[in-house]
């Protein structure tokens, strides 16, 4: 059959890429591994705009005086650095893309719930996006990305209507995005797939998609409130129109906290998915592993406020958020014993996608522990609003989710693409991206403790090493995300094509061809096994992985 | 070595070291069970790499280990939680006697205000070893008053007053930060606190002249704004008397009872309706945007400054409930 195929070649098994061609065919689709990968373009386009706006905030930052761009520009790139990556990227991507493409996949389904609907999801980002870089390009938006009042409803002179409309929309995108997710999950799954025999990834996009619902209504609300103050000059947060700014706070923040929940979740799913396959062992502590990510989602609501311990709120109120907030570091410590406690007496392959949730869980656990320094009300006082609190969200936030993101695109690259990627590349961009990331935030942890405030355009000169350190750590970010992006693009012409599961892992996913034909499988499967059944599967004779 | 790459600021108040102590315990624990989870993953990953001969033993879980690695984290988060919350409720409650300064923050200045009428810009001068409390507002939008070396950030709010106290404990000149940005300079709005001995202090007090105190500034006002036409030192004005009420309850007009703090005071210039006390009409006209922040500032020091006449009931905590006010000594 090998033979064959070099000598002439059969025509190709049709699949989801190959059954129809055309720019209509991609705008109009409504499958969802095509949305999936419209989602996989439009993030990627917004990480990179992101990432440019972050090497040029670090190279300013190189000296302590402002010398490669003016103030406003500065205090315009680390707003729009924010914005676009939290709404723009980090908050889709693994949802958008991975969840897209994989919940109906992993429960046995045809498509979502609402395929329509899920196209007019990527409309909406759309939308959402073009209206953020339109805001972008005529000027940008100074307000941070967190837009304090009154700042911004009375002071910033820049472009925080348009910017706020275009989160509003792209919360849309978000909300119906959980909705699809939580009907497929509740309605679609295969016969025999119970809920105790769903991946943790589907646990871990329900979680998330419960945050979608409840969650992102409020950020909405809020920004329509900001966007209604400063058109309209209603008193709501402005407190020379009676209004009260610490308002606003509370409100962005019941959003803005579970938030960081909708970016860190997903990506402790695919760990979840990871580990067991590298290891060839099924998950230590399933039903705990699926619950701390309900728990999550649940008590990430009633933390919001360990943001505002300095801002002006009762102390008593300080006393409860910070005593909540250890409660959520609960389940995250459960999360990551649970995947060391898997590698216990496993067979273990350093494959790309081992090594990148290695890097996820030693960066969420740094992460997480610093964490723990920001929930102590003591210490938080001194370094909230300090790069220690930078350190702290991009350990979690790029550190985790990114790196997680990162693992899952490689561990799955074969079933998108039916190709794979060069393995010993995708060794050395996990590495390189772990190395450039500790060296880029790592730095900052100290700077925070010396005092070195956030968004700050110009620093003392004391603060200079510690600067120049992160400065040329980032470089080495840059090459280690650029990497990924250029094989992964290569492979796609030149990769060798993908069994239909080269991992020998388990899942329904790894049960239909590479790339999957449009419903996904040939006929309905019936599930009669329990998730990471790693006792009953093979590897693939021919392990893709060298020694 | 630590000089040339110091691990935290220098320690220049009584908050500092505790700060300082929960800070270096937490990197202990942390870098300890960093350490641990890494080396753990490390020793499987090397002792069960696959090779021939080698299947993975497939096991389900431990309830035990699971409630075992769920109860000892949070045994310990909750030793850390008191821990901070302690050093916390010391940071937040001024002691009683601190000299108090009224800060003012604007895009992109500080304006500090001492009791006794000095005034500086992005400058404050403090004795080593006194109580300060700052008493902060905003004229713009929210700033956050940020001094490493003390350990100290407190946001700065337009419309409302937020306190801060610390006792400096070394002579220097320390950084102070606005940590909350604020637009365009927000990274040029800092200045300096110059950590003083008594001694010196003194001399540099008695070195700039002064319109006066902060206090007999606002009795100026007091009297320019007519506010004593009615708030006199008897009970027969239209308002209630004012003297000796700071830092008491005041039974309120609908029942509710507050405690007449700065925030209290501010509130009842600008906007007097809001709260009305008991037994009073609601005829004080709303004095928002008639005053500026300092003046603000000087009227609040006055009437805080009505509550510290030796000549009358001050310090002894009576309770009374308001209209039944104490008399003003003038029956003796």
């Amino acid at each position: 059959m090998k033979m064959a195929t070099a000598v002439h070649p059969v025509p190709e098994r049709e699949n989801y890429l190959n059954q129809e061609y055309g720019v209509r065919s991609w705008l109009l689709t409504t499958d969802h591994k095509r949305i999936a990968l419209l989602y996989l373009a439009s993030i990627t386009f917004f990480f990179f705009v992101g990432g440019f706006f972050a090497l040029l905030i670090r190279l300013e930052l190189l000296t302590p005086v402002g010398d490669l761009v003016q103030a406003d520009t500065y205090n315009k790139l680390f707003s729009m650095h924010g914005q676009i990556m939290v709404f723009f990227f980090l908050v889709p991507s693994i949802p958008a893309v991975l969840g897209n493409f994989l919940v109906p996949l992993m429960i046995g389904a045809r498509d979502l719930a609402f395929p329509r609907i899920n196209l007019l999801s990527w409309y909406l980002f759309i939308i959402a996006g073009i209206l953020m870089m339109h805001a972008v390009l005529t000027g940008g938006v100074d307000t941070g990305w967190t837009f304090y009042t009154p700042f911004s409803t009375a002071f910033s002179n820049t472009k925080v209507i348009e910017a706020g409309l275009a989160i509003f929309v792209a919360g849309f995108s978000s909300i119906l995005t959980g909705l699809n997710f939580v009907v497929t999950i509740h309605r679609m799954r295969a016969p025999g797939m119970t809920w105790w025999r769903l991946p943790l990834f589907i646990w871990s996009m329900y979680a998330t998609s419960i945050i979608f619902l409840l969650g992102t209504p409020v950020l909405a609300i809020t920004l329509t409130l900001v966007i209604f103050e400063r058109a309209f000059h209603l008193g709501i947060f402005d407190p020379t129109r009676g209004g009260d700014p610490l308002l606003f706070q509370h409100l962005f923040w019941f959003y803005s906290h579970p938030a960081v929940y909708i970016m860190i979740l997903p990506s402790m799913g695919i760990v979840s998915e990871i580990v067991p396959c590298f290891s060839r062992k099924r998950i230590f502590g399933y039903s705990f592993v699926a619950m701390a990510s309900i728990g999550i989602a649940v008590f990430g609501f009633l933390v919001w406020a360990h943001h505002m311990f300095v801002a002006g709120m009762s102390i008593y109120a300080a006393l409860i958020f910070s005593f909540l907030s250890y409660l959520v570091a609960v389940p995250s410590a459960i999360k990551v014993f649970n995947w060391t406690a898997t590698l216990y007496k496993g067979s273990i392959t350093f494959s790309t996608p081992l090594l990148y949730a290695f890097g996820f869980i030693g960066l969420f656990t740094m992460g997480g522990l610093t964490g723990l320094f920001l929930a102590a009300l003591g210490v938080d006082v001194h370094v909230t609003d300090t790069y220690f609190v930078v350190a702290h969200f991009h350990y979690i936030m790029v550190g985790g989710a990114v790196m997680g993101y990162l693992g899952g695109m490689h561990f799955w690259w074969p079933k998108i693409s039916g190709r794979m990627y060069p393995e010993s590349l995708g060794r050395l961009a996990a590495l390189i991206v772990f190395i450039g990331f500790n060296l880029t935030f790592f730095p900052q942890f100290i700077l925070g403790y010396l005092g070195m405030p956030r968004r700050y355009w110009q620093y003392p000169p004391e603060f200079q090493v510690l600067n120049v350190l992160s400065t040329a750590g980032s470089t080495i970010l840059a090459v280690g995300y650029v990497l990924p992006m250029i094989y992964f693009l290569w492979s796609m012409r030149y990769g060798k094509h993908a069994e239909p599961n080269p991992w020998g892992a388990a899942g329904l996913e790894w049960m239909t061809p590479s790339p999957p034909p449009t419903f996904n499988f040939e006929e309905t499967p019936q599930v009669t096994w329990e998730a990471y059944d790693y006792g009953n599967i093979d590897l693939p004779k021919e392990v893709p992985v060298e020694r | 070595m630590f000089d040339n790459f110091p691990l935290w600021p220098a320690r220049a108040s009584t908050t500092a070291g505790n700060v300082d102590a929960l800070y270096i315990f937490l990197v202990v624990l942390s870098s300890f069970m960093s350490v641990a989870i890494f080396l753990m993953i490390l020793a499987f990953a090397a002792r069960y790499r696959r090779r021939p001969g080698h299947t993975a033993e497939q096991i389900e879980g431990s309830t035990i280990l699971e409630i075992t690695w769920s109860v000892i984290p949070f045994g310990i988060f909750v030793v850390i939680f008191v821990w901070g919350a302690v050093i916390f409720f010391q940071e937040r409650t001024p002691p009683r006697g601190a000299t108090e300064i009224y800060v003012v923050a604007k895009q992109w200045m500080w304006k500090l205000e001492h009791e006794e009428g000095h005034r500086e810009i992005n400058e404050l001068h403090v004795p080593v070893g006194r109580d300060v409390k700052m008493i902060l507002t905003s004229q713009d939008v929210i700033h956050s008053f940020y001094v490493p070396a003390f350990r100290i950030k407190q946001d700065v709010v337009p419309g409302r007053y937020t306190t801060a106290w610390f006792r400096p404990t070394r002579p220097g000149t320390y950084h102070l930060f606005c940590a909350e940005y604020c637009g365009t300079q927000h990274s040029g709005m800092i200045g300096q606190v110059v950590v003083m001995e008594p001694s010196q202090y003194e001399s540099w007090l008695s070195g700039g002249g002064t319109a006066g105190s902060l206090a007999s500034t606002g009795q100026t006002l007091f009297q320019q704004f007519a506010c004593s036409t009615c708030h006199r030192s008897d009970t027969q004005g239209n308002g209630p008397n004012l003297t000796g009420k700071f830092g008491k309850p005041v039974l309120l007009e609908d029942g509710r009872t507050v405690i007449e703090d700065e925030n209290y005071i501010r509130e009842s210039i600008l906007n007097p309706s809001a709260k009305i006390v008991a037994g009073f009409k609601p005829i004080m006209p709303p004095f928002q945007g008639m005053v500026s922040e300092e003046q603000l500032n000087a009227l609040v020091a006055y009437i805080k400054s009505l509550s510290e006449n030796p000549s009358g009931p001050a310090g002894s905590p009576t309770m009374l409930p308001a209209g039944t006010q104490p008399q003003a000594p003038k029956a003796q």
